[in-house]
């Protein structure tokens, strides 16, 4: 009896040091549109210098868990720590890329502007933008491949495009923790890969990336920890331990297709 | 036309017809990328009863009390607005198109039940305002504007409205980035520490203080018209915010002195004795402005035209 208690103890000491340590930890995050809990109690913690996929079928609260835990949305409980501190004191820690679709692209501005943006925090409401300032966006821009588009308006882009103005903006901010919302979500193959590459170079850089992503047959190949919920987490962790067969089928319940269920198979098989 | 008529009869008019059309215009470009346009015209629509209330507990039609009520009643206005539309969970344009239909409604009823016959406050005068009496007698020339003894008596509404463009100015100059960042992408906003409810906010407020320091000079015509007619114009014309902004600001001024010299000289040079509202002519002038721009601007295409995608 003593002996268990002393063991669950010290498991809570490895819980406890894990979320100070971890660059986002996420606790009882509980959100609710109308009636019925989007995402219910859900706790994260987020390894660092890892690259977690977030993932989970549609409506499973992939997004809303990203914007609660960022303060986007307003949760009915849950507490958010970002390197063992509260949210709000970190906020230069963290680059989040909301959902490509969820602004709109015809706004009067042009493509080095939406990445300069990404600078606020340093230039605040009216320190001027000077050389060197321009100089880091435009080579944040070169870094997605896009610097031939800055003085382009943003109305005239591709979704592929879009998507990398978007990582381009997050580069700018100079950040720990990247927070993307299906950053591949209508994009071309080579944007696709071109996004993924930023990302590898990020976590080769020690930088932490969490990406809400749907397509089950890349996880392996692009992620090495994942993050399964359905309203409810599901599995976390190195994918070795947390993406199988078993987690993957109480994730999606019967909603895996067969052919699906032969990718992921195939996935799981190559990893 | 010589100083002596102008100075007195037509340049103060035509001021503040400027400064009101041009603090509209300038809320006006945030609102419209927001997709919150109609919130000039609710504004001036429920300040009605906001200045009948006001009138009915102070029994004299004194300014103070007139723009405290129309302030309050913008307030509880926009919370309604706010209310409905997450309460109901209907979109923002039918929260605004419920509110402001029912208080302005409500005002013409208070108006009719009150005893205002021997004030000057009727239905007409919140519509059109009265721009063209807003005259400066003291003057005599244009040396009257270094004559303390006659600025002393220039009409009211053109100070508090220089005033009031003053600090809405600043507002948007200083808080240009958030403001900027907020309208293109709230959700990053939050995520970099811009409070963008806050913001919001405040940017409603200063239009509903444009709107009613507007309303009392002009009536609501006039400001309906210029929160959304000179930045649409604008927008049709370029793709860059700032130059949006600048624009419609030209825009309005050009529209506020084009329509007062219309409706004061236009009939006349068609053969009739009278002049027309210069409220009506000058948000007539800046619709005509915006229906040029939606056939010759240079970016009338950029909707619809599946470019963006």
């Amino acid at each position: 009896m003593g002996l268990e208690l002393a063991v669950s103890d010290g498991q809570a000491m490895d819980d406890h040091a894990a979320r100070m340590q971890s660059p986002l930890a996420i606790r009882g995050m509980t959100v609710s549109y109308g009636q019925k809990p989007a995402i219910f109690s859900v706790d994260m913690t987020v390894a660092p210098g890892a690259m977690t996929a977030i993932i989970g079928p549609n409506g499973a609260g992939k997004s809303t868990l990203l914007k609660a835990a960022l303060g986007i949305i307003a949760p009915l409980a849950g507490q958010t720590l970002v390197f063992g501190q509260p949210i709000r004191r970190q906020r230069h820690k963290i680059a989040y890329v909301p959902q490509r679709a969820s602004v709109d692209w015809d706004f009067p501005t042009r493509v080095l502007d939406v990445v300069m943006m990404g600078l606020f925090p340093q230039l605040g409401l009216l320190r001027r933008v000077r050389a060197p300032h321009r100089a880091k966006a435009l080579a944040c821009l070169a870094r997605v491949g896009m610097e031939s588009f800055a003085s382009r308006q943003i109305g005239q882009l591709s979704g592929g495009q879009q998507q990398r103005v978007f990582l381009a903006r997050a580069l700018a901010q100079e950040a720990q923790l990247y927070l993307l919302d299906e950053p591949f979500a209508g994009v071309d193959a080579a944007t696709e890969k071109a996004i993924i590459n930023v990302l590898k170079s990020l976590r080769d850089a020690g930088k932490t990336v969490v990406a809400v992503h749907h397509d089950l047959s890349t996880v392996s190949e692009y992620f090495d920890h994942v993050f399964m919920i359905n309203t409810r987490k599901i599995a976390e962790g190195p994918l070795a331990e947390a993406f199988t067969e078993r987690t993957l089928q109480e994730t999606y319940g019967g909603r895996l297709a067969g052919a699906q269920m032969d990718q992921i198979g195939r996935a799981l098989a190559a990893r | 036309m010589s100083g002596s008529e102008f100075v007195p009869l037509s340049l103060v008019p035509m001021l503040i017809g400027i400064c009101v059309a041009v603090a509209c215009a300038l809320p006006g470009n945030f609102l419209l990328l927001r997709r919150q346009a109609l919130i000039g015209d609710a504004i001036s629509h429920v300040v009605l009863p906001g200045i009948v209330v006001a009138f009915l507990i102070t029994g004299a039609a004194t300014t103070w009390p007139m723009l405290l009520g129309a302030a309050a009643a913008a307030v509880v206005a926009v919370m309604a607005i706010e209310a409905i539309r997450r309460l109901g969970r209907i979109e923002p344009g039918a929260a605004m198109g419920v509110v402001f239909t029912a208080m302005f409604a409500a005002g013409v009823l208070l108006l009719e039940q009150s005893d205002t016959s021997n004030v000057h406050l009727d239905v007409e005068h919140a519509l059109y305002g009265n721009l063209e009496s807003l005259i400066w007698l003291d003057a005599t020339g244009w040396h009257s504007l270094a004559d303390p003894a006659a600025l002393a008596h220039l009409p009211v509404e053109l100070p508090r409205m220089a005033l009031t463009l003053l600090a809405e100015a600043l507002f948007v100059a200083l808080l240009w980035r958030p403001l900027k960042i907020s309208t293109f992408d709230e959700r990053f906003a939050r995520t970099i520490g811009i409070a963008t409810g806050p913001l919001g906010l405040a940017l409603v407020v200063v239009s509903a203080i444009a709107a009613v320091a507007a309303f009392d000079a002009v009536g609501s015509i006039i400001v309906i018209a210029m929160f959304i007619c000179p930045p649409a114009t604008a927008r049709l014309i370029t793709n860059d915010l700032g130059h949006q902004v600048v624009w419609s600001v030209g825009f309005a001024a050009l529209a506020a002195v084009l329509g007062y010299v219309l409706a004061g000289y236009g009939p006349l040079w068609l053969g009739y004795h009278s002049s027309v509202s210069a409220a009506g002519m000058i948000a007539t002038v800046s619709g005509a402005m915006l229906a040029l721009a939606a056939v010759f601007g240079r970016h009338r295409h950029r909707t619809g035209d599946g470019a963006a995608l």
